[in-house]
């Protein structure tokens, strides 16, 4: 990959709200650049989508999340692909991981009540014929998302002028 | 009763915006451009590295020069990054950051009271000329101009030498200025150097944050590494400020009488500092190139800033300060500095606090992240056209 889409990538994986004009001067390319790359990667997958960091908690939404560990039977030529389409498919799904280690699949789940999410692991998840095992986790708290701190807001401790 | 304190301190003047300072620190409210030191915390690796040490009981003093250890990175790190060499045992020593360094090497190198001479170019950092005065030197100011973006000519180097010369101190790249010195000005300086037989003070503390190429140090130029002193440290580079981590490499004559002094003043560096230091010198390259990328984003970011209030600046390529012209204001700086924190509640540094030729300047730092900087750089554009509107 060239320098300019790691120099791109690296800074709007933090702010993807730069303006396009500002953040050519930052990198120092220039704009008609930075557009046609920022498009090519966006053709290519490689930029995926942007997202905004919410902390939910501090709305009156409800809402609750669970990781869940799913242990599966691996399909003979598929291998796991095929059963993570299966619940990737289901829209309460929010992230699905290939796992090392103890367990195969990774789950993030997204609902808004606890009962909620129950139903959904004991109705839908473990119900699926591959599906050995599930053992779900609630998140009770966030406190750093996506590389963001969500508790603290920065201070500057440092005196106002130093020489 | 008798005057209990010395003439030479009472006549020695504060740093001359001493009042604007107070001013500025006593606002809470106001936005600051004015620090000079990084905005990152120190990583967490290298203050791990600190926690561990003194969990472990590492609090007792190390050799008056320094952990062993700490001197023999050092050692490395300097031939990896500048291919220079020195021998940890005896041409190396820590010191209580940068600043301890430049007045050590000072009073170990003058002869006081006989008017030995000590160039000093400004603008430039702060405390050396106090330090040349302390050491008994008299300090000898080498004027830079804007016209040369700041830099040292060999010829302006020529013109102040005199038989009482005996160092030159060398702050580059530039606190205020941001100016660098290239491989080409440092041999041209080097000649003259040798030619006159005078000794380097080269103050290399911002060297990791050089925007153009890599830093070149002036003792790695042929026949320059016997009469220089290098200083440097982990302040800037590695966001370690309040760690007070420096050091000093030079001839072994020079090291021998710095640590003399060192070991009276001193005793030793902070134990836990030089611990830390350890791993960040070790393990911290990766570090030091994500946070200058950050710097030069927020570089290009200031100089695109100016072009566009139409504020003369020339580029600065190193230290993470830029060093706009405001006389077109007729204004003091420090008339300019203070009716922008009134006015504006943004704290910048008059230039003139960096020596008499900073007059006509600003120095803004770009140690804030780019948020802070827009905001700010909004505050100074409205600032900027109200004053020309009035005129």
């Amino acid at each position: 990959m060239n320098d300019t889409r790691l120099k791109i990538l690296t800074f709007i994986e933090k702010n993807s709200r730069v303006d396009l004009k500002e953040l050519a001067v930052i990198l120092g390319v220039d704009e008609a650049t930075v557009v046609a790359e920022l498009a090519a990667m966006e053709a290519d997958g490689i930029i995926c989508g942007y997202h905004t960091i919410i902390d939910w908690d501090k709305t009156a939404a409800e809402k609750v999340s669970a990781m869940i560990e799913v242990r599966v039977t691996p399909q003979r030529g598929k291998g796991f692909d095929d059963i993570a389409e299966r619940i990737y498919k289901y829209p309460e799904v929010t992230s699905v991981y290939l796992m090392s280690g103890s367990f195969d699949l990774m789950v993030m789940l997204e609902g808004r009540t606890l009962k909620e999410v129950s139903s959904f692991v004991t109705d839908k998840l473990s119900t699926l014929d591959t599906v050995i095992s599930t053992q779900t986790n609630f998140i009770l708290k966030k406190y750093k998302d996506h590389g963001t701190i969500l508790e603290k807001k920065y201070e500057d401790e440092r005196m106002m002028v130093t020489p | 009763m008798r005057n209990p304190v010395a003439d030479q301190v009472v006549n020695m003047k504060p740093s001359g915006i001493r009042k604007f300072f107070d001013i500025v620190n006593e606002m809470s409210d106001a936005i600051s451009l004015g620090v000079g030191e990084p905005d990152f915390d120190t990583p967490w690796h290298i203050r791990d590295e600190g926690i561990y040490s003194l969990e472990k009981g590492k609090t007792f003093y190390t050799s008056n020069s320094g952990l062993l250890e700490l001197r023999e990175e050092i050692c490395k790190y300097l031939d990896r990054r500048f291919s220079v060499k020195y021998d940890p045992k005896s041409e190396v020593i820590i010191t209580v950051g940068g600043s301890e360094a430049i007045d050590v090497g000072l009073r170990a190198m003058i002869n006081p009271g006989v008017g030995e001479e000590v160039l000093i170019p400004q603008p430039s950092y702060v405390s050396y000329e106090p330090c040349a005065i302390l050491a008994g030197a008299k300090p000898v100011i080498i004027e830079l101009k804007n016209e040369n973006d700041f830099r040292l000519t060999a010829q302006e180097l020529l013109d102040a030498i005199t038989d009482k010369t005996k160092v030159l101190v060398l702050p580059f790249p530039n606190n205020p200025t941001g100016a660098i010195l290239e491989k080409s000005d440092l041999e041209a300086i080097a000649k003259v150097c040798i030619e006159k037989d005078i000794y380097v003070m080269s103050d290399e503390i911002y060297a990791e944050l050089s925007y153009k190429d890599d830093h070149v140090s002036i003792a790695s130029i042929p026949g320059m590494k016997e009469r220089t002193i290098l200083i440097n440290g982990f302040s800037k580079s590695y966001a370690m400020t309040g760690w007070r981590l420096g050091y000093a490499c030079g001839p072994k004559v020079i090291i021998e009488q710095m640590t003399k002094i060192h070991q009276y003043a001193i005793m030793c560096a902070p134990t836990t500092s030089q611990y830390a230091a350890v791993e960040a010198i070790k393990n911290g390259d990766d570090d030091v190139k994500e946070m200058r990328e950050a710097y030069n984003q927020r570089r290009r970011f200031l100089v695109n800033a100016f072009k566009e209030m139409n504020l003369p600046c020339f580029e600065p390529f190193g230290a993470f300060y830029i060093f706009p012209c405001i006389a077109e204001f007729g204004m003091t700086s420090e008339e300019f500095c203070t009716r922008f924190l009134m006015e504006e509640k943004v704290a910048v540094v008059p230039g003139s606090a960096f020596g008499d030729c900073g007059e006509g300047f600003i120095r803004i730092s770009y140690a804030y992240s780019i948020e802070n900087l827009k905001l700010a750089i909004g505050k100074l554009k409205v600032f900027v056209e109200r004053l020309r509107a009035a005129k």
